[in-house]
């Protein structure tokens, strides 16, 4: 409890920041779900995908060092490029490979649920066995040790009392809430966007008023991964590092926050992530950090108990208010 | 070496092993007779953790050449045996060794996991068996006979960081952390036995390996203010909390055992984070010959053979050799007169005294401490009078 009350500002700026990451990454799975009912599991390695291609174009542009200040702004902002592309062209290409051809045949969700499931573990071993050796021009059996990019140096923005607040954490927060509110708008106020919204309160009716399912469906991968993508790149600015199970953990946290927001649901998926990522740092500064996935996980099936839909509740047209 | 592997199938193996070694053993396992004997290495010594394998094969190697280079009476052979650092296959290969190739004695098997799994069935087949690297404090608790180890055990090594930190680094407020791990766990609880002893103030906290973020134990450790932080745990986490220590602006002194005694420490610490930070070890790895004139002849040696600097548990694996080579010029072949002289053996070694206690420990309980500065990792000294600069 002491550390609590001692530390509550690093403690809160740390769960701000934690959950910021969950709910940009929450933010893919909340949204395939509304439009196709489906759990993406692959989405951690779509994530996965986004922190190699970070670090990936840290390499090409000659690893700089010690980077701070605006210039680490523009190095993020570079980052969250080639990670949105990245992720989010791998979501369009798993969604072709491992869910379009199982829509088509009229497979049931169950069906898609185990691609998904497949498909995570194949983009794992890929990277683990061929892609980080090859890349990194590491030995085979390397391929499942960490792989380092620092590049940002760190230092304190605001400093008052035990409030401090460093750089890396005030880009991760701030970018990842502008992330939000773009897409936000983009699924309220565009076309693409109103036609998502309708897929998801209701397909059969959306494609009778002329709605191209496919054409949202992929739209919608593609969104979700790139946001997963700039999650990937806020999270190697974060903690530089990444390997090739990196999305498992992170991945079923981003899920369980759009769960506790509400799956399905835009603004869920920001709330959730936040909420989750406080809870785990409050959780752990109360009870020690190996409690901190329990108090979590508790508090988890308490919100469910009492609002089974999550905070917010479930459905993505309810996003339009 | 430290365990990572299920030990629970150890028990189911050493059952098997005894309706199967039974009939097997019948027959007494002479070695060669008159001139050779032969004497075993097993380890994993292609597999992924080979790193820490072929230095102490190649120390034995080069004590046994050493040997035979003096023309004696009775000559050794060296016969590998590579278990890939598993206990099934350690276990099949060790009735081999014990039946088909009638070996004297045995170095190794290396990990405390396999070693869990096959020393059962040496103490069936009675045949002696040192192991240089395998460090299970609980592998000493089965009242075996045949089994020795020439390294000390986790509980010796947690003693000897625990000392070395209120005694050299006369630390008043120490922070414990350890990685949940059954390696891990119980180090980091015996250092924070240690410490308290030498009147320091310990809090505690726990890390899950799979997390990316420890800012939670970062807060933990900025509201305790220590001098020093010990983390029982591999270097992989190791190297990202001094990084998030250091960029939470903690700056007190970090210590860890022997599973961050890797490069990957500072390389997942990035920059100049883990620099001056201090690992402790049982083994020693010398390769300037700096410890003792023994060592300094030995990293000259190794050098000269191998064309490589002795590197991890090469030390142990030399003397692990030096005890059979003993009790061979002392005129003992045979399996059981092998095992009845290393329960009398007192000859300084390479790493330490080669002397063993009725549970098949060493008596000795050297800890070596290393600090970082790169990512190279020297030898600062015996954690008993070593200082940090």
């Amino acid at each position: 409890m002491n550390n609590l009350f001692s530390q509550f500002w690093p403690y809160t700026i740390d769960g701000l920041s934690l959950g910021a990451i969950y709910a940009l990454v929450a933010l893919g799975y909340t949204m395939v779900y509304g439009v196709l009912r489906l759990i993406n599991f692959a989405h951690s390695e779509i994530f996965m995908i986004g922190t190699f291609a970070a670090l990936g174009t840290l390499h090409l542009i000659g690893m700089p060092a010690n980077v701070g200040g605006f210039a680490l702004v523009g190095l993020v902002l570079l980052l969250a490029v080639a990670g949105g592309v990245a992720s989010g062209g791998s979501a369009v290409i798993l969604e072709y490979v491992a869910y379009r051809p199982l829509r088509r045949r009229g497979a049931s969700r169950l069906a898609a649920l185990i691609s998904a499931i497949g498909a995570s573990l194949f983009l794992q071993q890929l990277f683990a066995r061929l892609v980080i050796p090859k890349a990194f021009g590491l030995p085979k059996e390397k391929g499942a040790l960490p792989v380092q990019g620092h590049f940002a140096h760190k230092s304190d923005v605001i400093h008052i009392g035990s409030f401090e607040l460093s750089n890396d954490k005030l880009i991760v927060i701030v970018g990842a809430v502008l992330m939000m509110i773009a897409l936000d708008m983009f699924v309220n106020r565009t076309k693409l966007g109103r036609g998502i919204r309708a897929t998801a309160q209701d397909p059969e009716t959306a494609v009778l008023m002329g709605v191209n399912i496919d054409r949202i469906v992929t739209a919608t991968f593609a969104l979700g991964g790139a946001m997963a993508g700039v999650a990937a790149a806020l999270y190697m600015l974060r903690f530089e590092e990444t390997r090739f199970d990196v999305g498992f953990l992170l991945g079923i946290k981003a899920f369980t926050a759009a769960v506790l927001g509400g799956i399905g649901n835009l603004r869920g998926a920001l709330v959730g992530g936040i909420v989750l990522g406080l809870i785990e740092m409050y959780g752990a500064a109360v009870f020690g950090s190996q409690w901190q996935d329990v108090v979590a996980f508790s508090v988890l099936v308490l919100v469910l108990m009492f609002r089974p839909t999550g905070l917010l509740g479930e459905s993505l047209q309810q996003a339009r208010a | 070496m430290r365990s990572r592997l299920i030990k629970v199938v150890g028990v189911v193996a050493a059952s098997a092993t005894l309706a199967l070694g039974a009939s097997a053993c019948g027959g007494k396992s002479k070695s060669g007779g008159g001139d050779t004997v032969t004497i075993g290495f097993m380890g994993d010594l292609t597999g992924e953790n080979s790193g820490l394998v072929i230095p102490p094969k190649q120390g034995a190697q080069l004590a046994i050449d050493q040997y035979n280079a003096t023309n004696p009476k009775v000559k050794i052979t060296l016969k590998t045996y590579d278990s890939q650092g598993k206990g099934e296959q350690a276990v099949p290969l060790a009735k081999q060794a014990i039946t088909k190739d009638k070996i004297a004695a045995l170095i190794g098997p290396t990990f405390s996991g396999e070693s869990a799994q096959a020393d059962p069935v040496l103490e069936e087949g009675k045949v002696p068996n040192i192991s240089s690297s395998a460090t299970n404090a609980a592998l000493a608790t089965h009242g075996w006979k045949f089994w020795h180890r020439v390294i000390g055990n986790d509980n010796v090594q947690g003693t000897g960081i625990g000392e070395f930190i209120s005694n050299s680094l006369k630390a008043k407020k120490v922070f414990v952390i350890n990685d949940s791990s059954e390696y891990g766990k119980p180090l980091a609880e015996t250092v924070k036995a240690t410490v308290t002893k030498g009147g320091a103030q310990t809090s505690e906290d726990a890390i899950d390996v799979q997390a990316s973020d420890y800012g939670a134990t970062v807060n933990k450790v900025k509201a305790f203010a220590p001098d020093a932080i010990f983390f029982g745990g591999y270097y992989a986490q190791g190297g990202k909390l001094i990084k998030q220590l250091r960029e939470g602006g903690v700056k007190a002194r970090f210590l860890s055992g022997d599973g961050s005694l890797d490069k990957g420490l500072a390389q997942g610490a990035g920059g100049t984070n883990a620099d001056g930070s201090v690992i402790g070890c049982p083994c020693l790895i010398d390769p300037s010959g700096t410890a003792s004139a023994a060592s300094k002849k030995f990293a000259v040696d190794y050098k000269a053979k191998f064309n490589a600097d002795p590197a991890i548990y090469s030390a142990e694996g030399y003397d692990a050799a030096t005890a059979y080579i003993e009790a061979i010029k002392a005129g003992n072949t045979t399996p059981e007169k092998i095992n009845d002289y290393l329960s009398t053996i007192d000859k300084p070694g390479v790493s330490k005294e080669i002397k063993f206690s009725s549970t098949g420990e060493p008596t000795a309980t050297d800890v070596y401490v290393y600090q970082v500065k790169g990512d190279q990792l020297p030898l600062l000294g015996n954690a008993k009078n070593a200082t940090v600069k």
